[in-house]
């Protein structure tokens, strides 16, 4: 039995707002149906009351003085923006 | 011999004694790009103007007297994922080709506080995703010792411009092998960190909870020395650690009498090439000869690394990459009636395949109803993979193995299949999981391509891992070899 459908990889891909063919519709199912049959092999362990480890220092919530600090100029932010005007960054319509 | 041979402490010692100057170490390395970087394309951008200016300025400085840095006018090459202020940073992506910086990242500040001169950038696989250079949308890296063989990957391009003596050194970056690999490929020396022994900032983000920027260079002193300056607190990177900083130069003493290593039988077992692994053995026997003891150990869950890995990786990553929407910076499409069409068709147009590959599988395991099956189960494997590490270093000082299961691999051999191509890092994935450092040094050739040896440390033990690698060096002639270009 296959573990990702075609409209699982269209959903997903929605999710990730990623434009994908049908054609690379059919190559991601048939690419992540293998690496997640593969990853399946983790199903072998019995991790019952293992915590989970999001990274491996022993540190969180690192937090600094509350204190205003300078930004970068508007025109270093806009630098790379593919298009702005009058100090802002442009986009297309949200809505149609 | 070039210029660009000699040891860092060699070259300080000659500029000090003004009998070269800044500008010939930067002529001879441009000189050295023009030569070979045609065949090898190891660079994607060249900082030729800036680092002439700079190298002038810095030869005033000698000639006036002033206080010089402990990399005082050396030549270095980065990696093109670490962002550097008013030279183009693409990832090895489209979706960055024309992204110019407006900050230096915080180990590039480093750098330039110690003097060095940034020679260009250098070519990778997209976003660090790949294992041999072949994922670059720009070009395929190849390896100096044979230029039918991949560099490595992903730090390819950065490991190949040290072996071919285009650059003094170079900096890379290691998210489950991108600095140890392509080290070990192109016979040089490769280390990846403690995780948060060097600061992130300014490093274009991955896997976070995995990365580590490094240095490569020639021989185990120069890396010791790079790490000095790269290594330490940086508040604009929360995951940095507020560890002092030794003198890792000052671990080289050649002494290894009564050093206890440990060598997992699953790093010499299946999957492991007969070359690899009677490298490491040949190896062993030196490290013995030195005073050092042995002993065969396990670290139980290594094989199931690599699925941990590429579930947690592609976690980060596609949270990490949902920032490249084509809005703030990098390229946007021209085909959009709205918004959300724009998100989706700048992604689709600006990213490569193994980059979607990743944030596609990055998102299903993330995603509602999937997470505790595949995100959460790979982080609880992570947590059985890092006691597997801590439980070797009770008894033993390093673990030592081969850096990869293979010498490199001919270029085109394993991009058709993309678990193929993911097994080649199974021997340095686990050490990213536990966060421990690791770095490649060379170790002999299988048919004229090198091979690396990999020491493993305790977090934060690079004075450790340093000194035996050093150790190994000054008793073999691997590192001398050089290949013919």
């Amino acid at each position: 039995m296959s573990r990702i459908s075609e409209d699982q990889v269209k959903h997903v891909a929605n999710l990730a707002r990623l434009a994908i063919t049908e054609e690379e519709t059919e190559t991601l199912t048939k690419e992540l149906d293998a690496i997640i049959a593969f990853a399946e092999e983790l199903n072998e362990l019995n991790t019952e009351n293992v915590e989970p480890t999001s990274h491996v220092l022993d540190i969180k919530n690192v937090l600094r003085e509350d204190q205003a600090e300078k930004g970068l100029p508007i025109t270093e932010v806009l630098k790379n923006a593919p298009d702005s005007k009058d100090g802002h960054i442009r986009v297309p319509s949200i809505m149609d | 011999m070039s210029l660009l041979d000699q040891k860092v402490s060699h070259l300080q010692g000659l500029l000090h004694k003004k009998e070269i100057k800044v500008s010939d170490l930067i002529d001879e390395s441009y000189k050295r790009i023009n030569q070979v970087d045609d065949k090898i394309k190891a660079f994607l951008t060249l900082n030729e103007e800036n680092a002439r200016t700079q190298a002038a300025s810095l030869d005033d400085k000698l000639t006036s007297g002033e206080e010089l840095g402990a990399l005082f006018g050396m030549p270095i090459g980065i990696k093109d994922n670490i962002v550097t202020k008013n030279l183009r940073t693409t990832c090895g992506s489209r979706i960055l080709e024309k992204f110019d910086p407006v900050y230096d990242a915080t180990a590039i500040q480093n750098l330039h506080n110690a003097g060095t001169i940034t020679i260009g950038k250098l070519n990778m696989d997209e976003f660090g995703m790949g294992s041999s250079n072949e994922n670059s949308a720009f070009q395929k890296t190849l390896n100096p010792w044979n230029l039918e063989y991949v560099p490595g990957g992903s730090s390819g391009g950065s490991a190949a411009a040290v072996a071919a003596g285009e650059v003094l050194f170079s900096l890379g970056s290691d998210t489950g092998g991108s600095i140890r690999q392509p080290a070990a490929f192109c016979g040089v020396v490769g280390l990846k960190p403690t995780y948060g022994r060097v600061s992130r900032f300014g490093l274009v983000a991955f896997a976070s909870s995995l990365e580590q920027i490094g240095p490569i260079t020639r021989t185990v002193e120069d890396n010791a020395f790079l790490l000095e300056t790269l290594a330490g607190l940086d508040p604009m990177d929360s995951t940095s650690a507020n560890v002092p900083v030794p003198k890792y130069t000052e671990s080289l003493t050649g002494d290894i009498k009564g050093l206890k290593i440990g060598v997992p039988k699953e790093y010499i077992g299946e999957g492991v090439s007969p070359e690899s692994r009677d490298s490491v053995l040949e190896a062993l026997k030196v490290l013995e000869k030195l005073g050092a003891t042995w002993e065969e150990v396990s670290l139980p869950h290594s094989k199931y690394a690599l699925s941990a890995y590429y579930l947690l990786s592609s976690s980060e990553a596609s949270a990490n990459l949902a920032r490249f929407d084509g809005v703030r910076y990098g390229y946007r499409t021209d085909n959009a009636k709205n918004l959300i069409e724009m998100y989706k068709n700048t992604r689709a147009e600006g990213f490569g395949d193994e980059v979607k590959r990743r944030i596609m599988l990055g998102t299903f395991a993330l995603s509602s109803g999937y997470y505790d099956a595949y995100y959460k189960k790979a982080q609880q494997v992570r947590t059985l993979i890092k006691k597997d590490f801590e439980d070797v270093f009770e008894k033993f000082d390093v673990i030592i193995g081969p850096t990869a299961p293979t010498p490199a691999f001919k270029l085109g051999e394993k991009t058709t299949d993309p678990l193929t191509m993911y097994a080649n890092d199974i021997l340095t994935i686990p050490v990213n999981l536990a966060g421990v450092p690791g770095i490649s040094v060379p170790c002999g050739f299988a048919g004229g391509l090198p091979l690396g040896l990999q020491i493993i440390g305790r977090h934060f033990d690079e004075s450790t891992v340093y000194r035996v690698a050093h150790a190994f060096e000054q008793a073999t002639s691997f590192h001398k070899e050089k290949p013919d270009m």
